[in-house]
């Protein structure tokens, strides 16, 4: 059931653009039906309204299992389970997505490549669905990947755009680097604990905790996290992945791809959490990051730059309260991952809306547009009064939440201080954030933008509503909107029962002033914006310049210089150079593992050589010496001939009667080509001085010598006569032939030779059309020739 | 003296003779090379099984199975292929090198490095 989920995503994808062609204007409402049926079927199931073998479990939380098998000998199944992290971040998935669907409709209404961007856009939320309902750790990373692929397509997708396809290599290249650290560390994991089963890892905890590899394990994981949920000092990708179409933001770089590195932080903590290298790091990266984000966005006049930071900020803020991990501070991000998608897919596709409606981008430009856009200033100050911390919106409760998992008591650390002191910072910045961009451009005189102000289409304001209702209602109805899946994804992470309080008031306590101070300070802040970022403005954009993204560019620069010399140095077009490095390989590979692995005392075979074999052997050798010398090509031939026979002679004494006739034939034939062929080339030519001989020589008996021993070593093991011995005796029996040798060319591997026949097919015809075809250049030579004759 | 150690000299015997003509510039001598090197190939697999002086591997007229001694046939098998296969790639390198030639007017391979004619 649950893998049908998963699945749906991707077989609808190919036939989207297919759709889109039959039903332009209606293609995009179809396919939101799909996401709307997964989000309804995924709470039927968890309601156990649908029965699909749901599981109470003791905490309070459930679960629902389906396995089926796929790399068995692996440890690798299809297994999925849905319990409550699974659940609110797939409803998340698919809700959103639904209205994804009808935003990008509007939004792109008439776009010629609209189907191609539903096919990606259902491809990433298979993906997404996959990575957060995969209860295997190879599986999840599967997923993983494939959300950053389709990421790529989505980011890249006004590929015309030189911008657009940079920003989605970048995304691609940092978010695959960690799915690499992820893959690593799952395999670690799984060896360790002996199952890459997520819900088994919990039962071997302590063993995971007392290995050596634990630390190389959490270092890994968080890598992989930490590049994909956008954390310092990996969070630059995200602001440039903004040259996506705002559906896109909207969807993956706001509310879902980019919380993948919480989810799976989040499912990790039962088992890697409380170990002080896991919650410490995760604690201080989210602290930072949050700082960082809500700086760099308090910086931004563009819309989707400004939200993007915002968006970094919240994840650290998830991240960090993730790696306290306290009841309270799990809650607290329960809650805030709920809200924080609510109000940033509004404000997102708010952003997308206002520059499709006025063609400006910059909020500084934008005033006074409630009387040409009504609804769309409600839902969207709605969503930045939720941002801002404001009741009675969800943003308000989570703030709380998050305050209180925070503020220092007698059983926190010292660090935790520090730790309000940032959120209360970085919460002041978002509220100017927010007002920046929510509120004020609606309000005032309005200021003349590129196209005349109206109301978006109400495909484009669906999901604006919506999610910005959702963030009142979750607040004014709990029991029905929030608590149904932020309770059990508590649970879930916490692996005990959990229920986030998500009451408006709770009379006057620390939270409620500190939730004071952060709106009136960043109200403050608000009035004297323009003079602050005035003064910081010329010191913080040199401060840029140094930033991570100027390291990824470094690295880049400096891989991609280092394959243009290596692929000069290495693809010279010199054929001798090739062999070189052919020759040299093997003499190293070889020989060096003949000197490691065998040292040989006794030369074996048989030792009573009669005369006429030494003679037949030295005159083979005589010959091949003769060969390599020759001074004219007819002598070259002659004694090629002379060493084809000889062998032919050799196959006769030592019981191989058909390679002999085989050799005898092929030889005569070769030596007549030979004589034919070279006739119409120059003769032999002396062009090498001796220094490349002697370097020749050197190289051509380096790799004689490794020959010689390898054949001293062959003969000295004993071969395993196995399959000799099951053909000697099939051969009569089921191909009712005597010659061996010949049963096995024609019957036994009869599809061998076939093979190889048509290997000589080939080459016949090759050689047909290249003595049939006559190059324009030799005739242009001939007549240059004949000329100067 | 014995058999395997006749069978190394020549083998090595072989490949650096042939390796050395196809490290020479002009390249007629490197399909003489080549061929040199796919002799020492059959026989290096002639002799990763066990050379005997004894007979081909007939089953003998009235037996269901081979009886020892006999030459062992598997190595036989994969050397036949070997031969005609390498008669198939060097006709087609001498055609194709005689083709080159006439399309680029040289026999030295250091000179043959663009691929337009």
């Amino acid at each position: 059931m649950l893998l049908a989920l998963v699945i749906s995503g991707f077989v609808l994808a190919p036939v989207a653009p297919m759709l889109q062609r039959a039903l332009p204007h209606r293609a995009g409402y179809i396919v939101a039906l799909l996401p709307l049926a997964i989000a309804v079927m995924l709470g039927l199931m968890s309601a156990g309204v649908v029965n699909a073998g749901i599981v109470t479990d003791t905490e309070g939380g459930f679960s629902i299992v389906s396995t089926a098998p796929w790399v068995a000998g692996l440890g690798v199944d299809l297994a999925f389970r849905l319990d409550g992290l699974g659940l609110l971040m797939a409803m998340l998935v698919s809700g959103i997505g639904a209205l994804i669907f009808v935003y990008a409709a509007g939004y792109l209404h008439g776009h010629k490549h609209l189907g191609r961007l539903y096919a990606f856009l259902l491809m990433f939320m298979a993906s997404m669905l996959g990575v957060v309902l995969a209860d295997n750790l190879i599986l999840l990373f599967v997923f993983w990947e494939l959300t950053s692929v389709s990421s790529y397509l989505l980011i890249g997708f006004d590929h015309s755009q030189e911008k657009s396809r940079k920003s989605a290599l970048q995304a691609l290249l940092v978010t695959g680097l960690g799915g690499l650290g992820i893959l690593a560390a799952a395999i670690m994991l799984g060896d360790v604990a002996g199952t890459f089963t997520i819900s088994e890892l919990v039962l071997h905890r302590d063993t995971i905790r007392g290995h050596a590899l634990f630390p190389a394990i959490v270092v890994l994981m968080l890598f992989g996290a930490c590049t994909k949920s956008a954390q310092f000092p990996f969070h630059f990708w995200l602001p440039n992945a903004m040259a996506a179409p705002t559906p896109v933001s909207a969807y993956l770089h706001s509310s879902t791809m980019v919380k993948a590195g919480v989810y799976l932080i989040a499912r990790l903590s039962p088992v890697l959490g409380g170990a002080a290298i896991w919650n410490d790091a995760l604690t201080w990266i989210g602290a930072t990051t949050m700082v960082v984000g809500a700086w760099m966005a308090f910086r931004q006049r563009i819309m989707k730059p400004l939200l993007a930071y915002s968006t970094v900020s919240a994840l650290g803020t998830l991240v960090m309260a993730l790696g306290v991990g306290t009841t309270k501070a799990v809650e607290a991000a329960m809650v805030f991952l709920l809200a924080h998608a609510f109000y940033k897919g509004t404000l997102f596709m708010a952003a997308g809306a206002i520059d499709h409606e006025t063609g400006e981008k910059d909020v500084s430009k934008l005033s006074g547009l409630r009387g040409s856009m009504p609804i769309l200033f409600i839902a969207t100050a709605a969503a930045a009064l939720s941002m801002a911390g404001l009741p009675p919106f969800v943003g308000f409760v989570a703030k709380e939440l998050m305050l209180k998992g925070l503020i220092p008591d007698a059983t926190r650390g010292t660090g935790s201080a520090a730790l309000t002191t940032m959120l209360v910072l970085s919460s002041a910045l978002g509220v100017v954030v927010a007002v920046r961009f929510g509120i004020r451009p609606f309000l005032g005189d309005l200021k003349p933008t590129p196209t005349e102000p109206h109301e978006p289409p109400r495909s484009m304001l669906l999901g604006p509503v919506m999610l910005a209702s959702l963030g009142l209602l979750a607040v004014v109805l709990p029991g029905f909107v929030a608590l149904p899946l932020v309770g059990p994804a508590a649970s879930a992470v916490l692996h005990a029962t959990a229920k986030p309080d998500m009451a408006l008031w709770h009379g006057v306590n620390a939270a409620l002033l500190l939730s004071v101070v952060v709106i009136v300070a960043g109200a403050a802040l608000f009035a004297i914006q323009s003079g602050v970022l005035r003064v910081i403005e010329p010191i913080a954009s040199r401060l840029d310049r140094l930033g991570p993204a100027r390291v990824y560019d470094g690295t880049l620069w400096a891989v991609l210089t280092f394959s243009r010399a290596q692929t000069r140095a290495l693809q010279s077009g010199s054929l001798r150079q090739y062999i070189f490095f052919t020759i040299g390989t093997a003499v190293i590979a070889i020989g060096g593992a003949l000197a490691v692995n065998q040292g040989f005392s006794s030369v074996p075979g048989l030792s009573d050589v009669r005369n006429y074999e030494i003679g037949l052997f030295a005159l083979l050798l005589v010959g091949a010496g003769y060969v390599g010398v020759a001074k004219n090509r007819l002598a070259a031939i002659a004694g090629l001939g002379l060493v084809g026979y000889g062998i032919a002679l050799a196959f006769v004494l030592f019981g191989a009667p058909d390679l002999a006739l085989t050799q005898l034939c092929i030889e005569t034939l070769m030596v007549v080509l030979m004589v034919l062929v070279f006739y119409m080339l120059p003769d032999f030519r002396s062009i090498s001085n001796n220094s490349q001989r002697f370097r020749d020589l050197f190289a051509a008996l380096s790799l004689g010598a490794v020959m010689f021993f390898l054949v001293l070593i062959a003969g000295q093991s004993t071969p395993d006569l196995a399959v000799t011995t099951f053909y000697g005796e099939r051969s009569v029996p089921d191909a009712y032939g005597r010659n061996v040798v010949n049963v096995i060319l024609v019957d036994f591997r009869a599809l061998d030779t076939l093979g190889e026949i048509t290997v000589l097919v080939v080459a016949a015809v090759g050689v047909y059309a290249l003595l049939k075809s006559t190059p324009k250049r030799a005739k242009h030579i001939a007549g240059l020739k004949e000329g100067s004759e | 003296m014995n058999l395997q150690l006749l069978l190394a000299i020549l083998v090595g015997g072989l490949f650096a003779a042939g390796i050395y003509l196809i490290l020479r510039r002009s390249i007629v001598k490197l399909i003489i090379g080549l061929a040199l090197i796919s002799h020492g190939a059959n026989l290096l697999i002639f002799a990763s099984g066990r050379v005997v002086r004894a007979s081909a591997p007939l089953v003998a007229e009235g037996q269901t199975s081979l009886r020892p001694p006999h030459a062992d046939p598997l190595p036989q098998a994969l050397i036949l292929t070997a031969i005609v296969i390498s008669f198939g790639v060097l006709a087609f390198m001498m055609v194709l090198v005689s083709r080159a030639y006439r399309a680029l007017g040289t026999d030295d391979t250091d000179e043959l490095r663009e691929t337009d004619s």
